[in-house]
């Protein structure tokens, strides 16, 4: 183990270069976030995973936030075991009628302020799961959404541009005022 | 002791189903088919419904032979298989619950995938009625002083899927876990019919994220199967390149996710790298970080080039240069076998029992791989081994993976030599008739199923089997007597699939 960590000390970090912030996310947050919320939170932001039904290739790509390529920690954002720790939460799949009222409970948990990404085409309206009698059809359906990442799954690099467009927003709105 | 081809001279042969025969029997033939699970003697690939009939794959592990047999159910019920043999009762649950088919006899008569929130009822049954009010979901009954209940999930700790663990403890002792599923139900099934092909492929693909490329093959190859149709050589070579691709993907990254459900952070952090590379090869060579819609009923969508092949040997090299110092470090860490060695330990009989497949199988004393065992194609061209241990334990499943992560290498190399040349995919004609196929498939957590039934070439029943249907009940006995804390390590040891499972 000690030659495996001395060995890291002297390789050049696989962090790659952080990515600009996503501009179409950068809009759709126009209105979200605002001064008081900058504020008390600083420039860090506290994330609870929540599957609502997804096949889990989004939950995947979320995990590769973490590696050491994205390395998601060193923007200040950290993923946290409790709703109730949590300032965003990160929500995936087509909300599924037996996670409806789960994710409403997270939701109500969250302490404000409280953002709401819904990752993932089905998290956006249903995706290909749309009309199934199992499916609410969307997290908008359930809690409102402050941003949405497209794709099946999104790469890791753009729910990486949305989330520091959720970042950017925190820190603009303090600025504007 | 009868033998499956005796089983099927009793019913009638349904034509137009390959590659493997179905016959539709009476309830003495059923009942039959029955006693020879309960005994050991066949094992039970899959039990699914339809609006008036129920049926069961089985197989012989002796002759290799399989088949599916089907009973009508003209009023609404059939003999229950889960009363003589336990691997069936969540399937008869299902059937219930989508169908309104009623197992008679079902020791255990709960609702599964139904939390009585869909609005419906039996959903993919004739009829359609409007649910009555439910009784809330009663877990099994505790008996006995000093022990207390830890409930759990549907939302838990990490980034995950959504189940429901409700423990039964004595101090730090796990003297019982009832899981509960069926929260990411999405009627991927009811979806599915009257869904031309390539919508349905879309859909298999979705089923379960970390296997969308064992899925797709699967459902390819069922339909390849109802429709008679070949696939060129090249495009069954890259099938198997891109099943391999996924399996270490997922092998690396659960390696180190089991290592960090230990709190050893230091191999999960090489592990995800390693599983980042493979994503990033597999983007380069087909064009999704996942291989997703790369695999389509008649070949492939994408072809590999000349940058994607290279990206893949490179990737090797990496593994191969990188991958042998963690299993060492794995190995060497006296803390980290403390925690895995003799921790939520499968014992063999109950794998055979259940026909577990995958690692969990292999590591507990079966050997299926239907790799190997059905030698699809390519793998009768491929060199490789099969590795098994029988200790059961979490330790054991880690190096079932180690094992099958270098036997995957040797696999990759090897289609990438012998890759040959040619068109990527068949048309589709028009196929007109009824139609039905089935097929098996390796996928990284076991051997996934699809059988369905084309209509005129549109999907009028498909049903899509997870392995983990008979990996989530073992689940339940490998925690008995392990500490709380142990939980996390055995569930990730498993790593079975909520979505896949809930379908």
């Amino acid at each position: 183990m000690r030659k495996l960590l001395f060995q890291s000390l002297f390789r050049l970090p696989l962090t790659e270069q952080a990515p600009l912030p996503d501009d179409a996310a950068l809009s759709e947050l126009a209105t979200a976030v605002g001064v008081v919320a900058r504020r008390r939170l600083g420039r860090s932001l506290s994330i609870r995973e929540v599957d609502a039904g997804s096949c889990n290739g989004c939950e995947l790509e979320i995990h590769a936030l973490n590696n050491a390529y994205y390395d998601v920690e060193r923007f200040g954002l950290r993923f946290v075991a409790s709703p109730r720790h949590a300032d965003v939460l990160m929500v995936t799949g087509p909300v599924t009628k037996n996670m409806r009222d789960a994710l409403l409970r997270t939701y109500d948990a969250t302490p404000n302020p409280k953002w709401v990404v819904a990752v993932g085409d089905c998290a956006r309206d249903g995706g290909c799961f749309a009309g199934s009698y199992a499916v609410v059809g969307g997290v908008s359906a359930v809690i409102p959404v402050d941003l949405h990442i497209s794709g099946c799954p999104p790469a890791p690099i753009a729910m990486l541009r949305g989330l520091l467009a959720l970042l950017e927003r925190a820190d603009s709105s303090a600025v504007a005022s | 002791m009868t033998s499956l081809i005796d089983l099927m001279q009793e019913g009638r042969k349904v034509e137009s189903h390959g590659p493997w025969p179905r016959v539709v029997v009476d309830a003495p033939a059923w009942n039959l088919a029955v006693k020879q699970l309960a005994q050991g003697h066949w094992r039970l690939l899959g039990l699914w419904g339809e609006p008036a009939s129920v049926h069961m794959a089985i197989g012989d592990e002796q002759s290799a032979e399989i088949a599916v047999v089907s009973l009508d159910c003209p009023d609404g019920n059939y003999p229950s298989v889960g009363l003589h043999h336990p691997p069936a009762l969540r399937l008869e649950r299902t059937v219930n619950d989508l169908f309104g088919l009623t197992a008679l006899g079902l020791p255990d008569p709960r609702p599964w995938l139904d939390h009585d929130h869909w609005g419906v009822c039996f959903p993919l049954a004739g009829r359609i009625d409007v649910p009555e009010e439910a009784a809330p979901y009663r877990f099994l009954p505790v008996d006995g002083g000093g022990m207390h209940q830890i409930a759990v999930g549907p939302v838990h700790a990490g980034i995950i899927e959504p189940g429901h663990f409700r423990f039964t403890a004595s101090g730090e002792t796990v003297v019982r876990l009832e899981q509960r599923l069926g929260y990411t139900h999405k009627g991927i099934e009811g979806l599915m019919r009257g869904a031309a092909l390539t919508r349905a492929a879309q859909l298999a693909g979705r089923v379960s994220g970390d296997s969308t490329a064992a899925y797709a093959y699967a459902f390819s190859r069922a339909a390849e199967a109802a429709l008679d149709l070949d696939v060129p050589d090249r495009a069954v070579w890259l099938r198997a390149l891109l099943a391999e691709l996924e399996r270490l993907a997922n092998h690396l990254g659960d390696i180190g996710a089991i290592c960090n459900d230990a709190s050893f952070a230091l191999i999960h952090a090489h592990c995800s790298m390693l599983r980042e590379r493979v994503l990033r090869a597999a983007d380069t060579a087909f064009g999704h970080r996942l291989m997703r819609d790369v695999i389509v009923p008649g070949g492939v969508a994408r072809d590999l080039g000349a940058q994607g092949a290279k990206a893949i040997r490179a990737l090797l090299d990496n593994i191969r240069l990188r991958f042998p110092t963690l299993v060492e470090l794995y190995d060497n860490t006296a803390s980290l076998q403390d925690r895995t060695v003799d921790t939520g330990i499968l014992k063999p009989a109950l794998a055979r029992q259940y026909a577990a497949g995958g690692y969990i199988g292999r590591a507990s004393g079966r050997s299926f791989d239907a790799r190997k065992a059905l030698a699809y194609p390519p793998y009768d061209r491929l060199r490789f081994e099969v590795p098994v241990l029988s200790e059961g334990d979490v330790n054991a499943r880690v190096w079932i993976r180690v094992r099958e992560i270098e036997q995957s290498l040797s696999l990759i190399d090897q289609i990438l030599d012998q890759l040959p040349e040619g068109p990527l995919a068949n048309a589709i004609g028009p196929r007109p008739g009824t139609r039905e196929g089935m097929a098996i498939v390796e996928g990284f957590r076991g051997d996934i199923l699809v059988w369905l039934r084309l209509r005129d070439g549109v999907v009028e029943r498909c049903h899509l089997r997870d392995p983990s249907w008979f990996q989530w009940p073992l689940l339940e006995a490998v925690i008995e007597g392990n500490i709380v804390a142990d939980f996390p390590l055995c569930n990730k040891s498993f790593n079975c699939s909520y979505s896949g499972h809930d379908i």
